[in-house]
């Protein structure tokens, strides 16, 4: 009796702390978002809208781009590392493509908004090399300057999940399809790809969930209008000290990142059917 | 079959032109990915050792470790920051290892009922954005007092790292051999004691990768504390964030550098102490 006791009541004090610091304050959030002094009510869902739909336009595209541009450069670098055939440049890509996956977020977009400024260093070195004309610069610090900051940071943590899972593909398949004719690019994408792609979903749809909690990249570098939702819960929550539409925006994100979760789901299950 | 193969390596690639040149987009790529990467750094390293820098300049005027001095004065903030984030951080390892140690044995190594249902219950806080939690958290904390205090920062940080810390703990005693426990128990040790000299040396490593992993985790951490903590307590990333928001590029940047050490030391190693035998169990 007590031996079958002893596993949960190990796992109970974790399992009791996620509950409680986790998901009762998660279902705070959703009891809260459809309440209005008191009364079940769909109008900070009405407000957070007129407010803050431009806004969740704006965060959804930034997000998806950035997914989408991760999506691409880890396949880019997991590919290299599996199918380059120059050990030096191999050997170089995996010291260097890791470099940024503990770097916190805060100091990311501190490095951002000094990096991407008008007369930030980036630009400073294009003049300089004559890349750029000193009137010809811009500022990157809009919805482009979130995008490189998310980018650079989530890369190589995909990048690391999708190169470890090529490694540990079956070569033959790769060998077979090489001695066959086939070039590099199309075995990567044909056979290197479809076989990673669970590993790649995973990774992105982690990625696409910690963006949208991010608040510090579009505080930092971008925190006019339009900004990303983040940005606005923060607001609505110093400014005004209202948690309804702050809870209206926090089951908006929660619904984005749901169907982006769904749609995985969707597609694990009906690929084990 | 595979014979045949490996007498014609790379017969698809023989009609390329000049194949010498290829090392001309290669050396232009990596050199490009090289920039991408450690410029940013750079500029903040610069930033950092900048005592005057602005437009046209491309490098800083004068360079010199007057803000340091300021930065790290006996009445300066930072030092104040970083006792606070290292002692936020320290607290978070102690409670987080506490409770993932049990937790992770039990999941590895005992009969529990629903058990992938409770593994996929710590990933909770990955799977949702956090932002509305923390919100929530706050506005509780407030209510009970624990708002602006050391201890309520603490908790949401906790709950923050136990994902990785339960999944590492649990994946590290799944990876200690089960022969090694049976043969402590067969020559008299009782449970406890195979637990404490068998079973917790061998998993060390990986609760050390993982106790790593948490501190870093509490160390960088910015949403929670700054709903939890802001302005009573005030760590390393809040701290940043404010001198940032001050324009004040130089503190902001010294506050970045001295978060960024212990992250990027963290990458260089973690696969010292996260061997490929722990990894492959993470999340079974």
């Amino acid at each position: 009796m007590t031996h079958r006791l002893l596993g949960p009541l190990l796992v109970l004090p974790a399992l009791a702390t996620i509950v409680c610091l986790f998901v009762v304050p998660l279902a705070a959030s959703v009891v809260g978002a459809f309440d209005l002094a008191g009364a079940p009510s769909l109008a900070n869902f009405d407000k957070a809208f007129a407010l803050y739909g431009r806004d969740i336009v704006f965060t959804v595209a930034i997000v998806a781009l950035s997914t989408a541009l991760i999506g691409g450069l880890s396949v880019a670098i997991g590919g290299y590392l599996t199918l380059g055939e120059h050990p030096l440049a191999v050997a170089a890509l995996r010291w260097l493509y890791r470099w940024p996956l503990f770097v916190p977020f805060i100091v990311v977009g501190q490095v951002a908004r000094t990096f991407l400024a008008k007369n930030g260093l980036m630009n400073n070195i294009l003049v300089s090399v004559g890349l750029l004309s000193p009137l010809d610069t811009v500022g990157f610090l809009d919805w482009r300057g979130i995008v490189v900051a998310f980018v650079w940071k989530q890369t190589p943590f995909v990048a690391l999940l999708v190169a470890g899972a090529m490694a540990s593909l079956d070569r033959a398949t790769i060998e077979a399809a090489r001695n066959l004719g086939a070039s590099r690019p199309r075995i990567l994408l044909e056979i290197v790809v479809p076989q990673v792609a669970p590993t790649l979903l995973v990774g992105l749809i982690l990625s696409f969930v910690t963006m949208m909690s991010v608040l510090s990249v579009p505080l930092m570098i971008n925190a006019e209008t339009p900004t990303m939702i983040t940005a606005d819960i923060a607001f609505r929550i110093n400014a005004y000290g209202d948690y309804g539409v702050a809870n209206a925006l926090g089951v908006i994100s929660l619904a984005l990142t749901g169907t982006v979760a769904w749609i995985y789901l969707r597609q694990a299950v009906r690929e084990r059917a | 079959m595979a014979d045949v193969l490996a007498a014609r390596p790379s017969a698809g690639r023989r009609t390329l032109p000049l194949p010498d040149l290829w090392w001309l987009p290669r050396a232009a790529i990596l050199g490009l990915l090289a920039f991408a990467i450690f410029g940013p750094l750079v500029n903040l390293v610069l930033w950092a050792v900048a005592e005057r820098w602005y437009y046209p300049h491309m490098l800083p005027i004068d360079y010199g470790f007057s803000f340091w001095a300021k930065v790290f004065a006996p009445r300066g903030n930072a030092v104040e920051s970083l006792a606070t984030s290292l002692g936020i951080a320290v607290a978070t390892v102690a409670a987080s290892l506490a409770l993932a140690v049990p937790a992770g044995y039990a999941l590895a190594r005992l009969a529990l009922p629903l058990r992938s249902l409770i593994l996929v219950a710590f990933l909770i806080p990955q799977a949702f954005p956090n932002l509305p939690v923390y919100v929530n958290i706050a506005r509780l904390f407030y209510e009970i007092g624990l708002n602006g205090t050391v201890l309520g920062v603490v908790m949401v940080h906790v709950v923050h790292g136990l994902v990785y810390a339960v999944w590492i703990a649990t994946a590290a005693f799944a990876a200690v051999d089960r022969e090694l426990e049976e043969a402590a128990r067969s020559i008299g040790a009782g449970a406890l004691t195979t637990f404490r000299d068998v079973t917790l040396p061998l998993a060390a490593p990986g609760l050390m990768a993982s106790a790593i992993f948490v501190f870093l985790e509490s160390l960088d951490e910015f949403t929670g504390t700054y709903f939890v903590g802001a302005p009573d307590v005030t760590t390393l990333p809040l701290l940043l964030y404010t001198a940032g928001a001050g324009g004040n590029y130089q503190v902001a940047s010294i506050t970045a550098l001295l978060l960024l050490v212990p992250s990027i030391g963290f990458m260089l190693v973690v696969e010292r102490f996260l061997r490929a035998d722990v990894l492959a169990r993470v999340g079974r």
